[in-house]
């Protein structure tokens, strides 16, 4: 971990990716879902974040809306500030130069994230295009390298192949290979290793923080895995229903959790020994997003719940230097006994 | 090279089908009612000259050998010799195939010309103003029938605006075309109704997935997104369609060309199941049988073409 690089700003003083405010809802059928709630953090440039939540909790939400990719009839509301201007208001042509070329993303669906009918060679190559002056044959070079560097063996042969002639793990590597291709200034990767096995996961991570230090890309890595949050994040914000309950450093976060929430997920990671462990399962069910309850929407799950956290909604207060906690009991949650 | 040999395999695949269509035009032109001495010689026909006609024809041998006749004959490419005009059928057939090969391709550009562009404005306007009134007039469209369309077309156009010849076929090509026009645009417009609907839905369908979102989040120019990820996946399912009304497109070309007085195909088949012209008939269904399943071929070619998962 390289936490210092956190503190460094590009040296033409833009901030990185300010988020603030950042709502998504969409219309249902069964009322109005609030899929992000006030979702507000900030990566630094060469930061690496780490996203963790339940699955539903709203981090592929938050991605998309950062990327402004919802759709009618969902409503984005907040600022995503990039470079010192609002990827929200930001103009179509001006958007589209910033997606792909300086900001690019990972999906979590590699089989529905690919067209099905167009050679993996023409989709990297594609994104060049958009992005640069490079010629035909120089295009095809740089898909070449991409998919060495993502580890694809016979990329010469592979290019010319279709989505369907991949298997899983290829697929992932190919649309990480898409996402690289013009070496943006912050990937946003949903689960980016799900679909690999352990050692392709590392050396996928391993390229990710290698990229990281040469090119200062920061990256919000979304992941169930905690242990890779460990292992590569710097700092991490953990969601819940739809609002970021808690951030700081791994470090902190891991050592002190502060939310019931993140001290329940934490609950079955080991503190040494063996670093792999996925979510654990919290007790009960996370809530509707039509149907939110009152005060603190973690409340029914949660031990130390007491009579406000039913009725008044804890607000993201500033617990520290990085660090903030969205719960009414964060002190006694933190001086708790680790639960191992 | 899949492509390729897919293509082969659909080549071979058509034998069977041009030895079923043989038999299935040679049984059903025999089963029309009336025969061609009678026809030729009126009611009042004595017995004596219908059976030296028929006997001149064939028509008194028994049926399985009149079919290997037949059918050896059409193998050397000889149709044989048309029982009203005295010509070779060959030679007919070679003079109006064209004419209404033309017509049906022209209609069918003139279709996609208006289907593709309306489906995608209907598409991304969907439920909006525009996307009723694009449905709405195709409705209309749809529900007419080939002649009375044909009938307005030709009222307006041609006989009071003047615009358009009212009826005939040119020399050279662009004439040719001229003259093809209304009549073209008579066959399309219906045939474009039934491809715009499709279309329309199937690009509603792509545009939702997450490989269009994908290729947003890379910074694709709009006309690219458009043109290669949404409508070539779309056009997969339109172009199954496209083939299979192809037939559909042939037989309105027969009723247009009447309307029109275009001298193709059309009017060739009308006129000899009229004189029951055996072997015009059958000439002409073989060859109209034929160039559908080529046609058919020709779709499942750029199917596969445009989903390399087909071609496997
Ligand atoms: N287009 C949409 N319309 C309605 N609801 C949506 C839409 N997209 C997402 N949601 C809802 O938003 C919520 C958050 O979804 P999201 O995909 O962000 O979860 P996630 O945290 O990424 O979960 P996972 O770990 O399973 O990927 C879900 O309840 C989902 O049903
Ligand atoms: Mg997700």
């Amino acid at each position: 971990m390289t936490a210092s690089t956190a503190q460094t700003t590009m040296s033409d003083g833009t901030k990185g990716l300010v988020v603030r405010g950042l709502t998504t809802t969409f219309d249902t059928t069964r009322g109005l879902a609030i899929a992000a709630a006030d979702v507000d953090f900030d990566v630094a440039p060469g930061e690496v974040v780490g996203l963790v939540g339940e699955s539903g909790s709203g981090k592929s939400v938050t991605l998309r809306s950062i990327m402004r990719l919802i759709r009618e009839p969902g409503k984005v509301s907040g600022r995503v500030e990039w470079g010192g201007r609002d990827l929200v208001a930001m103009p179509a042509e001006e958007l589209r130069k910033v997606r792909g070329g300086e900001i690019a993303m990972i999906f979590q669906e590699p089989m529905t994230a690919l067209n099905p009918v167009l050679p993996i060679g023409v989709q990297i190559e594609e994104n060049l295009k958009a992005h640069t002056g490079l010629t035909g044959s120089q295009r095809r070079a740089r898909a070449l390298e991409l998919m060495n560097i993502v580890g694809i063996p016979a990329a010469e042969r592979r290019l010319d192949e279709y989505p369907h002639q991949f298997s899983g793990g290829m697929r992932q590597r190919a649309m990480i290979a898409i996402a690289l291709a013009c070496s943006p200034k912050l990937l946003l990767a949903d689960e980016p290793t799900t679909a690999l096995d352990v050692t392709i996961q590392d050396q996928i991570l391993k390229l990710l923080l290698d990229l990281r230090d040469r090119l200062a890309m920061s990256v919000v890595l979304v992941t169930h895995d905690l242990g890779v949050v460990a292992a590569t994040c710097d700092r991490m914000a953990v969601m819940y229903a739809g609002r970021i309950v808690e951030t700081g450093t791994v470090a902190e976060v891991f050592a002190r959790p502060h939310h019931p929430y993140t001290r329940g997920l934490l609950g079955s990671v080991p503190r040494s020994g063996h670093s792999r462990t996925m979510l654990q399962s919290i007790d009960g069910t996370p809530p509707s997003l039509t149907a939110l309850p009152q005060g603190c929407a973690f409340h029914p799950r949660c031990s130390f719940a007491t009579e406000i956290c039913r009725t008044d909604r804890p607000p993201l207060d500033l617990i520290g230097a990085g660090r903030r906690v969205a719960c009414h009991h964060h002190e006694e949650v933190a001086a708790a006994e680790p639960i191992l | 090279m899949p492509l390729f040999s897919f293509v082969i395999r659909r080549l071979l695949q058509m034998i069977p089908t041009v030895i079923f269509i043989l038999i299935v035009t040679f049984v059903l032109v025999r089963m029309l009612p009336g025969d061609p001495a009678s026809a030729m010689l009126g009611d009042r026909a004595r017995d004596a000259d219908v059976n030296r006609i028929n006997h001149e024809l064939g028509l008194d041998r028994p049926l399985i050998v009149q079919f290997f006749y037949f059918a050896e004959r059409i193998a050397t490419g000889d149709l044989g010799n048309s029982i009203g005009l005295k010509v070779s059928v060959l030679s007919l057939i070679m003079d109006r195939l064209p004419v209404t090969l033309m017509l049906t391709a022209l209609s069918a550009v003139i279709a996609l010309a208006l289907a593709v562009p309306l489906a995608f404005v209907a598409a991304f306007k969907r439920e909006k103003l525009a996307d009723s009134v694009i449905r709405g007039t195709f409705q209309v469209g749809l529900s007419m029938p080939v002649f009375y369309v044909g009938i307005i077309l030709l009222t307006v156009f041609a006989a009071q605006l003047k615009l358009f010849p009212v009826g005939g076929y040119g020399t050279t090509l662009p004439d040719k075309l001229y003259h093809l026009f209304l009549p073209a645009l008579t066959l399309a417009l219906s045939f474009s109704a039934v491809l715009m609907r499709n279309l329309r839905a199937s690009i509603i369908n792509v545009m939702n997935a997450e490989y269009v979102d994908f290729a947003t989040a890379k910074g694709l120019k709009s006309r690219v997104i458009l043109l290669r990820h949404i409508l070539r996946n779309a056009l997969i399912s339109t172009v199954t369609l496209f083939g299979l009304q192809i037939g559909t497109l042939f037989g309105g070309a027969v009723i247009t060309e009447t309307v029109f007085a275009v001298p193709g195909a059309g009017r060739l088949l009308i006129d000899s199941i009229y004189g029951r012209d055996y072997p015009v008939l059958q000439g002409l269904t073989i060859s109209l049988a034929i160039l559908v399943s080529l046609t058919f071929l020709l779709t499942d070619i750029i199917q596969a073409w445009l989903d390399p998962r087909i071609a496997r």
